[in-house]
């Protein structure tokens, strides 16, 4: 029991000092200590337990002697929850120390202590979401999530963009809600009860399943960012302050994976086309998802299509997982599932990091804008050379994690190509040259962001005179980087943690996982000793060039320009032309706003170059849905005179009417 | 000998892809011509056991034709028209390029799917007319000029005309005969038709045909 | 670790700058020039190496880490490849993969040193190196995933030693259209003519050269040496797919494939005497072009 109750404790501390530092909001130092202090310890406290279980131990249950309407107050720490809480409460714990510095600059503005509380109940209802065990608790555990999520989006209110953030945010994780509603509803009538164990215990049919599957797919997938269903994510993300960025589009959005999976262990084997759903979701959010982020202008809402882009990498993983489910290839389950939840950590790591990279930008210059920015990497070289490592991981190169999960991944899905016949084919031979295009895409896109922000000359003043940020917001970004590094260098001990978690989503006895594992894990040796050798070698050839350099005259000029004598900051590629390549390329999918008006004469007065890629989706699907459905409930305008006694009839009516229609 | 067959049937799901990727008029008239070719030799890879006079001299006649004079007359017919030589496409070539490849597992599929079409021969024969019908149908619809569709015409004819040698032997060798004459003529017309266009138009462009509705 | 597999790594080390050598002589006699000797490459790292360097003052770190991981990300790369049946250094399950992304982090550092000198014309190139290789990557695995089914091994050592002159004979069209977009792969990942122009001197127009501008001294002889090896790499790709002898004897083995990339360095030579390289807007057209026949050979082996 000891486990679960130091949860249990580690939740109740966070919400306490929320609370705490919401009544002492007049005092915003002592607001930001307790906010922050109450997160770190209950984040310290709560990832002993979370790593013992991950490590082996068994799960628990704790039954709550509080009776809920519909059920038991029931929680249960197993693998699954385990490997989605490390993430959670790393993540969050070095977001907190980092918000600590970070929302300093706000503190002339703004009340610190509202923040703090929404984050602390964020970070506690996240905990609850991954351990509960009835649907109702789940629910409102949820919608606390949602609408802690909101209020921080929305924190800096006076900005009309943030409003507007938030509220997409809203309709869409309330719409969301909706489906699980009636999936949850589903599988209650179902089985009798509203505990999940019951849900697992019972069989269903296939199309119950199926249909199941399909509301949890829409339901988590909205929270998860799958294209077309991430509408809301890259107008929240850059709305809220970046700790709270990082913290949503690291962990909060992986609890609609969660959510999915958690869901997987109640319906029984699956189908073959469930697999593929996934696959084909996860090529759709990862390439367009990259696609999207090469398109902008904005460093964090670059992040965000990011998140999207990972997220697609999640659900091939999942998807290569179930279609090994249900091929019953045993090595294709185990890689396909390994990677997934491998990237989920991995994600949280590397995108908490590069968030609070941008968010050290955003401190330092005041600006998002990646064609404003440059030469950022002298002026703030603990921000520069940690974004570095996150940028190298994200992109899946090695050394560093996101190989790690992505091999796994590849590997799985060639297993797929080698032995899978038939209509899979197309969609495993799909998730390997997909994943080659992202990992493409991918780099280009962050050699863009980096290059841009911290390479080259300063582009505005801003730019030039920034100033790199302090201890705390450094640790956290430094803590992280050691995270990417340490998960790549240490995969084959890693991926072993992965087993119960695997074991618990597939429904495969631990024994034939460990088993099936000890070729990846012997892969995974193989890279980390090809990785020491690079290493090794870049560091033996640094000792080489400065031996040979030693005595030798090496000089300092200015960048050769074809013999431009005077090269200005402002004659540098910007991080738009960069891109414009590959945006033209692709132009099908994106559809870029351009608005030229070139020079004219010899002597051209001004001449500008604005484009603008708005998201497909939303421009093309959402906003005419909404329309036509506004359009359509206008017409019941007519029920609403504004005077009392009609609502009374109304009310009465409609009494009488289910008055009726009970006692037929 | 089964290799060869597929080697010549690949083949010619290659040239399909050359007409979807490449810019140039005249190199897609010349890959027309080689895809013309190809189909003789498929004639004979495929009838090797009962090769008569009769045979020969239908092959001897389609190289002849497919291989020689729709492409003299295409070129003449650019150059009187005095066309630009590039293909102006409505789908880019890399999208095209695209589509055309994923057209031979959509083909294969749609063999898969339709009752006792085994040829016997090779199993790509098939798969290879569809594709070649695919392609026609898709250059039809995405290419701007009159040149093009012909081009897309002759495509169809040739999947057609694939179709035909590998399902029955002998007896589609009349009905096969009566469709070269038609695109013969198509082809003839066309060829007039562009050039009348060309000069009262001083363009072939079908796009701008459209007006012609009011 | 097996030490008959640092053959491949040892040789290409000695022998990769000879290719370069030879391809420009092969250029040279076309034009009906003498040329230089083939061992010019070895006298111009030999010469940079014995110089001081001249650094932008605009640079960082960034740009003097740029070479050095390139040079030793694709020495990794190295030791993944077999000769003929004579398996690599570091086989296992999955070294596709780590090929594959070990060449990705040499080009990351790449173009981020070129953005690292704030040149307009360094990032233009940068520019066009991330565009095609990010079409390219998609050609390497679609080539590689075809191999992989056919020889039923995702490891480079299983499927190279595999292909025989039996299989050419019973699979030969595909082997061929995987060749074909190999070779393809190949020229484009190396910065070559049709794709883009070594000894062209206009920084308009030029995509690698253009990126390493700024390099001098020990860091360009890096740079030169790197591209020299990387040539090597994909040639080695191209060669044991193509020069299918499989004796058994390692020595026979080794033989075969130095005669197949001397052959391979002819052929470029005679590609890019021959050819004129395309408009930038067309070479992403020929990159699809491969994909799609790449497409084509694997759909062949699904059949």
């Amino acid at each position: 029991m000891t486990n679960i109750c130091l949860l249990m404790t580690s939740v109740g501390l966070m919400v306490a000092s929320g609370l705490i530092a919401l009544l002492v909001s007049r005092w915003p130092r002592v607001a930001s200590a307790m906010g922050c202090v109450g997160t770190v310890i209950g984040c310290g406290l709560g990832l002993v337990p979370s790593v013992r279980v991950l490590l082996g131990q068994p799960a628990e249950v704790l039954r709550l002697a509080w009776s809920m309407p519909l059920g038991d107050c029931v929680f249960v720490l197993d693998a699954l929850a385990s490997l989605f809480l490390v993430a959670i409460y790393s993540l969050c714990g070095l977001a907190a120390i980092y918000g600590a510095e970070y929302l300093q600059s706000y503190r002339q503005r703004r009340s610190l202590g509202p923040p703090w509380f929404f984050f602390n109940l964020l970070v506690g209802s996240m905990v609850v979401v991954v351990t509960a065990q009835n649907a109702v608790l789940f629910l409102i555990a949820w919608e606390i999530m949602s609408l802690a999520s909101f209020f921080l989006v929305t924190f800096e209110h006076e900005d009309e963009g943030a409003w507007r953030a938030g509220w997409t945010y809203l309709v869409a994780a309330h719409l969301g809600t909706a489906f699980l509603l009636a999936m949850f509803i589903l599988l209650g009538r179902a089985s009798g009860s509203m505990d999940f164990a019951s849900f697992g215990s019972m069989s269903q049919p296939v199309a119950h399943a199926s249909l199941i599957l399909v509301l949890a797919v829409v339901g988590f997938g909205t929270k998860a960012g799958f294209m077309p269903l991430h509408v809301w994510l890259p107008e929240a993300h850059p709305a809220a302050p970046s700790h709270v960025s990082a913290v949503m589009s690291g962990v909060m959005i992986k609890t609609g994976i969660y959510g999915l999976l958690r869901t997987l262990t109640f319906l029984g084997p699956p189908p073959a086309w469930w697999g593929l759903l996934l696959i084909g979701i996860g090529l759709v959010s990862g390439v367009l998802g990259v696609l999207f982020a090469l398109a902008q202008h904005d460093l964090k809402r670059l992040l965000a299509y990011h998140s999207v882009e990972n997220i697609g990498i999640i659900a091939l993983g999942l998807g290569t997982g179930l279609l090994g489910l249900s091929l019953q290839s045993t090595p294709m389950a185990v890689l396909g599932f390994g990677g997934g939840l491998l990237h989920v950590l991995n994600h949280a790591c590397f995108k908490g990091l590069l968030f609070l990279g941008a968010g050290a930008v955003l401190h330092g210059t005041g600006s998002r804008e990646l064609d404003r920015m440059g030469g950022l990497l002298k002026r703030l070289p603990w921000t520069g050379w940690t974004f570095l490592v996150g940028a190298v991981a994200i992109c899946g190169l090695p050394p560093l994690n996101g190989f790690v999960s992505e091999l796994l991944i590849y590997l799985g899905a060639l297993k797929g190509v080698r032995w899978a016949t038939g209509s899979h084919l197309p969609l495993v031979v799909g998730v390997v040259v997909g994943l080659a295009l992202i990992g493409g895409l991918a780099s280009a896109c962050f050699t863009k962001a980096f290059g841009a922000v911290f390479l080259g000359e300063p582009r505005s003043a801003q730019a030039a005179g920034s100033h790199e940020c302090g201890g705390l917001m450094r640790l956290a970004m430094l803590v992280l980087a050691a995270g990417c590094a340490a998960i790549g260098l240490l995969g084959p001990f890693v991926i072993v943690a992965m087993a119960p978690a695997i074991t618990v989503v597939a429904g495969m006895p631990s024994e034939s996982i460990r088993a099936t594992m000890a070729g990846p894990r012997e892969i995974l040796s193989a890279v980390v000793a090809a990785s020491i050798v690079l290493l090794v070698l870049t560091g033996g050839l640094m000792v080489f060039r400065r031996w040979l350099l030693a005595g030798r005259d090496v000089s300092s000029t200015v960048t050769w320009d074809c013999g431009y004598a005077r090269p200005t900051a402002r004659m540098q590629y910007t991080a738009s032309s960069f891109a414009q390549p590959l945006t033209w390329f692709f132009r099908v999918f994106l559809q870029t706003h351009t608005k030229l008006a070139p020079p004219v004469d010899f002597f051209p007065a001004s001449a500008s170059l604005v484009t603008h890629t708005d998201d497909v989706c939303r421009e093309k699907f959402y906003r005419p849905m909404f329309r036509s459905v506004g359009w359509l409930l206008s017409r019941l305008r007519w029920l609403q005179h504004g005077r009392v006694q009609i609502y009374v009839l109304y009310i009465a009516l409609t009494l009488l009417a289910l008055l009726l229609w009970k006692l037929e | 000998m089964q290799v060869w067959t597929d080697v010549i049937l690949i083949t010619v799901v290659l040239t399909n892809l050359a007409l979807t990727g490449l810019s140039s008029l005249g190199t897609c008239i010349r890959v027309m011509a080689l895809q013309g070719v190809l189909l003789g030799l498929i004639t004979i890879g495929v009838q090797r056991e009962q090769l008569s006079l009769h045979v020969l001299v239908l092959v001897a006649g389609t190289v002849a034709i497919k291989g020689f004079v729709f492409p003299r007359l295409l070129k003449r017919a650019i150059r009187e028209a005095a066309i630009r030589q590039e293909v102006e496409p409505f789908v880019g070539f890399a999208s095209s390029l695209l589509i055309g490849s994923l057209a031979l597992p959509f083909a294969i599929w749609l063999t898969g799917r339709l009752p006792h079409l085994d040829a016997g021969v090779s199993p790509l024969l098939v798969p290879t007319a569809f594709h070649a019908i695919l392609i026609g149908l898709l250059l039809i619809v995405s290419r701007r000029k009159a040149v093009t569709q012909v081009l897309g015409y002759l495509a169809l004819e040739n999947g057609i005309f694939v179709f035909g040698v590998g399902l029955a032997r002998q007896a589609t060798f009349l009905v096969e005969m009566g469709i070269l004459l038609d695109v013969f003529v198509a082809v003839f017309v066309m060829g007039i038709a562009i050039f009348h266009i060309s000069r009262e138009f001083d363009h072939i462009d079908t796009d701008q045909l459209s007006q012609l509705k009011e | 670790m097996r030490f008959i597999g640092l053959c491949q790594p040892v040789l290409a080390l000695m022998l990769a700058p000879l290719l370069r050598g030879v391809i420009n002589k092969v250029k040279a006699l076309f034009a009906g020039r003498c040329g230089p000797s083939v061992f010019q490459p070895y006298r111009d790292l030999a010469k940079l190496l014995g110089k001081g360097a001249v650094y932008s003052g605009t640079t960082t770190l960034v740009f003097r880490l740029a070479p050095l991981v390139g040079l030793s990300a694709v020495v990794v790369a190295l030791a993944l490849l077999p000769i003929g049946s004579v398996q690599a250094m570091l086989a296992f399950p999955g070294d596709i993969i780590l090929f594959a992304y070990v060449l990705g982090l040499m080009r990351f550092f790449t173009v981020l040193g070129a953005l690292d000198t704030g040149s307009s014309f360094e990032g233009m190139g940068a520019s066009r190196e991330v565009q095609f290789s990010a079409l390219v990557e998609p050609v390497l695995m679609l080539s590689m995933a075809t191999l992989a089914r056919h020889s039923g091994s995702i490891s480079f050592s299983g499927i190279y030693s595999s292909i025989t002159f039996g299989v050419w004979m019973q699979a030969g069209p595909t082997l061929a259209m995987v060749s074909a977009a190999l070779l393809v792969v190949c020229l484009a990942e190396n910065s070559r003519i049709p794709v883009d122009d070594p000894n062209t001197h206009l920084e308009l127009t030029m995509i690698h050269e253009v990126m390493v501008l700024d390099y001098s001294g020990p860091d360009l002889a890096f740079i030169l040496y790197a591209a020299a090896l990387k040539l090597w790499v994909f040639g080695a790709l191209l060669v044991g797919l193509c020069m299918p002898l499989r004796t058994g004897w390692a020595m026979m083995d080794i033989a075969a494939f130095l005669v197949g990339m001397l052959l391979l360095a002819i052929v470029i030579g005679v590609i890019e005497s021959m050819m004129a390289r395309l408009r930038l807007l067309r070479v992403p057209q020929m990159l699809v072009g491969a994909g799609a026949i790449a497409i084509i050979a694997l759909v062949l082996v699904l059949r």
